[in-house]
């Protein structure tokens, strides 16, 4: 390039088809379209061949009892795609049972009130976790780890082994009840509200593409003029403030507040974001396959419980889904390396064997 | 040819390693911690002098500290082993069946037995990691659920009481030489053999090459993988051995043996100094962190704080163990940024 020397007439400008594949192999050939397959052939499965899991029982428990996961998955996929991980939600879910407990019990306040200081507890919890994250700089892993200690103790230290349970049976029937004659509980209709809501900033906000560029590069994400601390500080915020919310639904449908309600849900919604096709590594993810995932894991509890097994065989199924999901992107990666290294792109492959090594030892 | 290109210290060596101590975070843990036991035991003399006071307080941290060890080896090279838990659960429930279907069993065999299995297990965890190329949170995620659940289903609605296990291994439990715990005695000896091997090892430098930078370490030539491999084959071992100790210890294994250890051991290491990204802390930091959490747990009732606040206390500890690095290193790299403007 150093001697320019120019031969015949200028290049024709180059064009470039808009994407590499077909749109209907970017939609199919998607983990996140995986996953919906799959739950589908569960479904359809489960229908045909469990007794009883056809009834309109099975969806209204389904809804009932995966609402918190669902809940908390939605801004837990956000966290998860920054590259940041946030332990504590569990324990944001108990320490807002609790809240709701005493202040309706002890302090009187109605449920409405209760429930609406219970999230700001969650938003002050969120902060916590978001300022010591986002702008002390602390690894979220740790700081979390910390915080699901300090949330969880500071929710039985407050009601020790004692639990609330004289709730209105106005609210306690109004978390069970169907939608009209419906078969979906209640608790759908926020659910939906949530999940348009983060859709929309995930999917369709600059917000959203903010995140996914601070998992791809934060730093690269900071001179592109993302405000990535104020962005993280959100993030943990909402998550808090979403599990705060699903500690109310909690305490409303088993009408009980205790100190260890959710505990280990945290590794539960953890599952479901990574199952949902969300990379742990953070800058690759999408709502609808988190949807999925958590619905995944919803009906194959629901099924196996039918079939009578066990809850450790059903967590011995998730577990080994979950290790699946993961190690099949490494095993579709080595596929494509290989017939890579088949076609003879020389360059392309060392290039592909550094970048691969580099991801080792990551977490 | 005798230049050299840095002049030494002109501290005296004395200073340097005095200095380098009160610095040191293992020493400074060790002040918290033998502050707790001092005010405890002002607080109530049975603490530490009672009948079995000083045999308690070796006693209960060993478990959680062998744990620490072998975690720290796995978080030194930038991973973590989220499933020790229910691998200390499925051993201590496989050496309650061994004494089962074979009362006569030598006790030092079923220990072997316990530190292969969790080795074994730990193998599992490391294979998919290292070979995988997948993170080992995810990982061991999955193996923490799957471990447990097999733990679970086995044993179905059995429990092994003491009743199913010899005397002689129960005694174990509780046995003290010179007035020391023997499984105290075992857990400081695997510690300072570990400790020892990442100190001065090559292998064990190359844990913290790798933690450090894992890109570097492969460029270098560092056998990554396979280092990977066996930092999870020894946490696996070391929750075996947990395992079987918790047998011996508890007397029985119920369904929650080892549950939620995991997260206490990442909190040890923590504690202790070990950096969760990776690359810097040490066995003994660990050690003496896994020893605090115990010892505070344990001595918060005789304190007066009822138990229930036990877990914020931990909570506490670990927010303000790294609140506290990330202070001093960022003093430290102002100092360093002086240093060298000035030169």
């Amino acid at each position: 390039m150093t001697s320019a020397t120019v031969t015949g007439s200028a290049p024709a400008a180059r064009t470039y088809r808009s994407y590499s594949q077909p749109w209907w192999r970017r939609i199919l050939l998607t983990r996140e379209f995986a996953i919906i397959a799959l739950l589908v052939v569960v479904f359809g499965w489960a229908s045909a061949n469990v007794a009883n899991f056809n009834s309109p029982l099975t969806v209204y428990f389904l809804g009932l009892d995966n609402a918190e996961i669902m809940l908390i998955a939605l801004p837990m996929a956000l966290v998860i795609i920054t590259g940041e991980i946030d332990l504590s939600v569990a324990s944001v879910v108990g320490l807002s049972s609790v809240m709701v407990g005493i202040l309706h019990q002890d302090a009187g306040l109605s449920i409405p009130l209760a429930g609406i200081i219970a999230i700001l507890v969650g938003v002050v919890a969120g902060a916590f976790n978001g300022f010591l994250v986002a702008y002390v700089g602390l690894p979220s892993l740790a700081v979390t780890i910390g915080t699901m200690a300090l949330f969880r103790g500071l929710a039985v230290g407050l009601l020790g082994t004692t639990a609330k349970t004289d709730f209105p049976d106005k609210w306690t029937n109004l978390a069970q009840q169907h939608i009209g004659t419906s078969r979906y509980p209640v608790i759908v209709i926020p659910i939906l509200v949530l999940l348009v809501v983060f859709v929309w900033l995930l999917h369709f906000s600059s917000f959203g593409r903010g995140v996914f560029e601070i998992g791809l590069n934060d730093e690269a994400a900071h001179f592109s003029g993302v405000n990535v601390a104020r962005t993280k500080l959100i993030l943990f915020v909402l998550t808090a403030a979403v599990s705060a919310f699903a500690g109310i639904y909690i305490t409303l449908r088993s009408g009980n507040a205790r100190g260890d309600n959710a505990t280990g849900d945290e590794l539960k919604v953890i599952a479901a974001v990574l199952l949902g096709g969300v990379s742990i590594f953070g800058g690759r993810g999408a709502l609808h396959g988190v949807v999925a995932g958590v619905l995944l894991i919803g009906v194959i509890q629901s099924a196996m419980r039918l079939q009578n097994e066990t809850v450790n065989v059903i967590n011995i199924v998730i577990g080994a889904l979950l290790v699946l999901s993961v190690m099949s992107t490494s095993v579709l990666a080595w596929l494509s390396k290989q017939s890579a290294r088949r076609a003879g792109l020389g360059t392309l492959r060392r290039r592909q064997a550094v970048a691969s090594s580099s991801s080792t030892t990551e977490r | 040819m005798t230049a050299l290109t840095l002049n030494p210290s002109e501290i005296s060596p004395v200073r340097r390693i005095l200095g380098g101590a009160l610095r040191s975070r293992e020493i400074a843990v060790a002040v918290v911690l033998v502050l707790v036991i001092a005010a405890t035991t002002v607080k109530n003399d049975h603490f530490l002098f009672g009948a079995n006071g000083w045999r308690d307080l070796l006693l209960t941290p060993s478990i959680l500290l062998l744990l620490a060890v072998g975690e720290t080896a796995v978080v030194i090279t930038r991973n973590v082993d989220l499933s020790v838990g229910s691998v200390v659960g499925l051993t201590a429930y496989l050496t309650g069946r061994i004494f089962i279907a074979h009362p006569g069993t030598p006790i030092f065999l079923v220990f072997l037995i316990g530190l292969a299995f969790g080795g074994v297990l730990g193998l599992v965890n490391g294979v998919l990691v290292a070979w995988g190329r997948v993170p080992a949170l995810v990982i061991t995620l999955g193996t923490l659920y799957i471990y447990r659940g097999v733990f679970l289903s086995w044993a179905g609605s059995n429990r092994v009481n003491a009743s199913d296990m010899p005397d002689s291994f129960l005694n174990v439990g509780t046995k003290q030489i010179l007035s020391i715990p023997l499984l105290t005695i075992v857990a400081v000896i695997v510690l300072a053999i570990v400790g020892y091997y990442l100190y001065s090892a090559r292998g064990g430098r190359e844990l913290y090459a790798i933690g450090s930078d894992p890109d570097a370490a492969q460029l270098y030539g560092l056998k990554v993988t396979r280092r990977i491999l066996a930092a999870f084959v020894l946490s696996g071992a070391m929750a075996g051995l947990a395992g079987v100790m918790t047998a011996a210890y508890y007397g029985t294994v119920s369904s929650n043996a080892g549950l939620n250890l995991e997260l206490q051991a990442v909190g040890a290491a923590v504690i202790g100094g070990v950096a969760i990204f990776g690359g810097s802390g040490t066995v003994w930091g660990a050690a003496i962190g896994a020893f605090l959490l115990v010892t505070i747990n344990r001595a918060l009732p005789v304190l007066g704080v009822q138990d229930f606040w036990q877990q914020f206390v931990v909570g506490v500890l670990i927010i303000g163990s790294i609140v506290l690095d990330r202070v001093l290193t960022v003093r430290r790299d102002r100092k360093i940024i002086e240093a060298r403007d000035n030169a």
